[in-house]
C-alpha cells in the first residue's frame, strides 16, 4: 500500500476555501431551516389547539406525511415539482438566485417542523390538567395559565427533544447536496473530485460534522440534567 | 398523474427488470429488509457492551454509537463507497454500498432501542435467573433479550420505517431503489415532476404509514398485557 495519508493537500489554498464555504452553507441551511421550524412548530401547535376537529386533522395530516415521506423525496418535490407550478416569473427568479439553497431550506424547516410541533405537543400534554385548573381557579385568564404556568413547564420538558430535532436537522442538511447546494458533502465531494484525496477529503468532513454535532449533544445532555422538571 | 402510473407502475415496482437490474420498490423493501436483519446482532452486541460493567467494553461502544449519531447517513454511504472495494478487493455495486452503510448506521440507532429495552426490564428478573444459579449468557439469552425484544416490537417496526425512508438516498450513489426509478420515470417526462415525485412520495407514504399503524396497534396490544410469540421479532 503506497497510500500516505497527507491532509496538506486538501486542507490548503482553494480547497480550504471550499471547506470554509461549506461550512458555512451547512450552518446557514441550518440555521434558516431552524428558525422556519421553530416558526412554524409553534403554528402548528396553536393550530392544534382550537378545539375544531378540520384544523386538527390538517395538523395531523401534516404531521404524518412529513414523518412518512423520506426528507430526500421532499427535497425533490420542493426542488423539483414545486417550481414547475410557480408561475414562470417566479421560476426564473428562483433560477436566478441560487433558488436550491432556499427551496432546501424549506423542505428541511417544513419536515423539521412536523417533529417540533410533535415534542411541544407532548411537553404540554405532560403537564397535568390540574396545573391550569388551579390557575384558572385562582384567576388566570386561558391566556395567563397558559403562558405563566403551563408553557413555561411544558417548554422546560420540551427543550431537551428540541435539541435533539436540532442535531437531526443539522445532520439532514447533508441531503441538500443532492440538489446542487454547496454545503459540506457537496463541496467535499468537490475537493474529492479535483484533488484524489478522496480519504482525506472525507476524513475532513466527517471530523467537521463530528466536532459540531457533539457540540449538540453536549447542549442536549447539559439542558436534561439542568431542566430535568420533579415530576411526583 | 394516472397517467404516469399506468405507463410507469412497472418501473416504480421492479425496476428495469427483466431488462435490466431489479430495482423499484421490490429493491427498496429488500435493501431494507435486508439491512435491519444484518445489523440485528451488531445491534444486540453494541447494547449488552454499552451495559456491560467492564470500561473497556462500555466505552468504545458508546463512543461508537456517538459517534455515528452524530454524523449524516451520506457520509457512511460515500465512506463505505470507497473504503468496501479496498477492503473486498472488488468494485462494489450500489445496492450493496447501500447496504453495508445501513448496517453501520442503522446498529447504532437499534442497539440505543435495545438498550432500553434492557434496561425497561424489572431487575427482579435478572435477580430471580441469577438467584436460579444462571449464568450471565444464560440470563441473557434466555430470560432478559427474549423479554426485552418482545417489548420493543413496536419501536423494531419504527425502526423498519426509518430504514425504508433511508433507502431513498440510493438516488445519491445511483443505487436502484424506487427514488432512482421515479428520477428515471421524470428524466423521460421532464415536463410533470411534480406529478412524478407526488406518485413517489405517495407510495412511500401508504407503506410507511400502514407500518406506523401497525407499530401503534401493536403498542396498544403489548402493553395492555403480554403475550403471544417472542419469535415473530425477528421476522419483523
Amino acid at each position: 500500500m503506497g497510500y500516505v495519508f497527507d491532509l496538506r493537500g486538501v486542507l490548503s489554498g482553494q480547497y480550504l476555501d471550499w471547506f470554509v464555504i461549506g461550512v458555512a452553507t451547512t450552518l446557514a441551511l441550518t440555521c434558516v431551516a431552524w428558525c422556519l421550524a421553530m416558526a412554524m412548530g409553534i403554528i402548528l401547535t396553536l393550530i392544534r389547539m382550537i378545539p375544531l376537529p378540520p384544523l386538527g386533522w390538517f395538523v395531523a395530516l401534516y404531521v404524518e406525511y412529513h414523518r412518512n415521506v423520506p426528507l430526500l423525496v421532499q427535497i425533490l418535490i420542493w426542488y423539483f415539482g414545486v417550481p414547475s407550478l410557480l408561475p414562470r416569473p417566479a421560476r426564473q427568479w428562483i433560477n436566478a438566485h441560487h433558488g436550491e439553497f432556499l427551496l432546501a431550506a424549506i423542505a428541511l424547516g417544513l419536515a423539521s417542523a412536523a417533529y417540533i410541533a410533535e415534542d411541544i405537543r407532548s411537553g404540554i400534554r405532560s403537564i397535568p390538567k390540574a396545573q391550569y385548573e388551579a390557575a384558572r381557579s385562582i384567576g388566570f385568564g386561558y391566556l395567563g395559565a397558559m403562558g405563566y404556568v403551563v408553557l413555561p413547564q411544558a417548554m422546560r420538558i420540551a427543550i431537551p427533544p428540541l435539541i435533539n430535532q436540532t442535531l437531526l436537522l443539522f445532520k439532514n442538511t447533508s441531503l441538500a447536496m443532492a440538489i446542487g447546494v454547496g454545503e459540506l458533502t457537496y463541496r467535499t465531494r468537490e475537493v474529492e473530485s479535483y484533488t484524489f484525496k478522496t480519504f482525506e477529503a472525507f476524513a475532513v468532513a466527517t471530523v467537521i460534522y463530528l466536532l459540531i454535532s457533539f457540540g449538540i449533544m453536549a447542549l442536549g445532555s447539559y439542558s436534561d440534567r439542568r431542566l430535568k422538571l420533579e415530576t411526583r | 398523474m394516472l397517467e404516469i402510473l399506468e405507463n410507469n407502475w412497472l418501473l416504480f415496482l421492479v425496476g428495469q427488470y427483466p431488462h435490466g437490474p431489479i430495482g423499484g420498490l421490490t429493491m427498496t423493501l429488500f435493501m431494507a429488509a435486508t439491512a435491519l436483519a444484518l445489523c440485528f446482532p451488531f445491534a444486540i452486541a453494541l447494547a449488552l457492551a454499552r451495559l456491560s460493567p467492564y470500561r473497556w467494553l462500555r466505552l468504545p461502544a458508546t463512543a461508537i454509537v456517538h459517534a455515528v449519531r452524530g454524523l449524516p447517513l451520506i457520509m457512511f454511504i460515500f465512506w463505505t463507497y470507497f473504503v468496501s472495494p479496498l477492503v473486498i478487493g472488488r468494485a462494489v455495486g450500489g445496492v450493496e454500498t447501500l447496504i453495508i452503510a445501513l448496517v453501520v448506521y442503522e446498529a447504532a440507532y437499534l442497539s440505543e432501542i435495545i438498550r432500553a429495552g434492557i434496561e425497561g426490564l424489572p431487575a427482579g428478573q435478572v435477580e430471580a435467573a441469577k438467584s436460579l444459579g444462571l449464568r450471565y449468557w444464560p440470563t441473557t439469552f434466555k430470560v432478559v433479550l427474549p423479554q426485552a425484544l418482545h417489548n420493543m416490537l413496536p419501536s423494531m417496526v419504527s425502526q423498519f420505517v426509518s430504514t425504508i425512508k433511508e433507502t431513498s438516498l440510493g438516488y445519491v450513489i445511483s443505487a436502484h431503489e424506487v427514488t432512482f426509478a421515479a428520477s428515471q420515470v421524470n428524466n423521460v417526462l421532464l415536463t410533470q415532476p411534480f406529478e412524478v415525485y407526488g406518485i413517489l412520495a405517495l407510495t412511500y407514504f401508504v407503506l410507511c404509514f400502514a407500518l406506523t399503524s401497525l407499530a401503534r396497534f401493536i403498542e396498544r396490544r403489548t402493553s395492555s398485557g403480554r403475550g403471544g410469540a417472542p419469535g415473530v421479532i425477528v421476522a419483523a
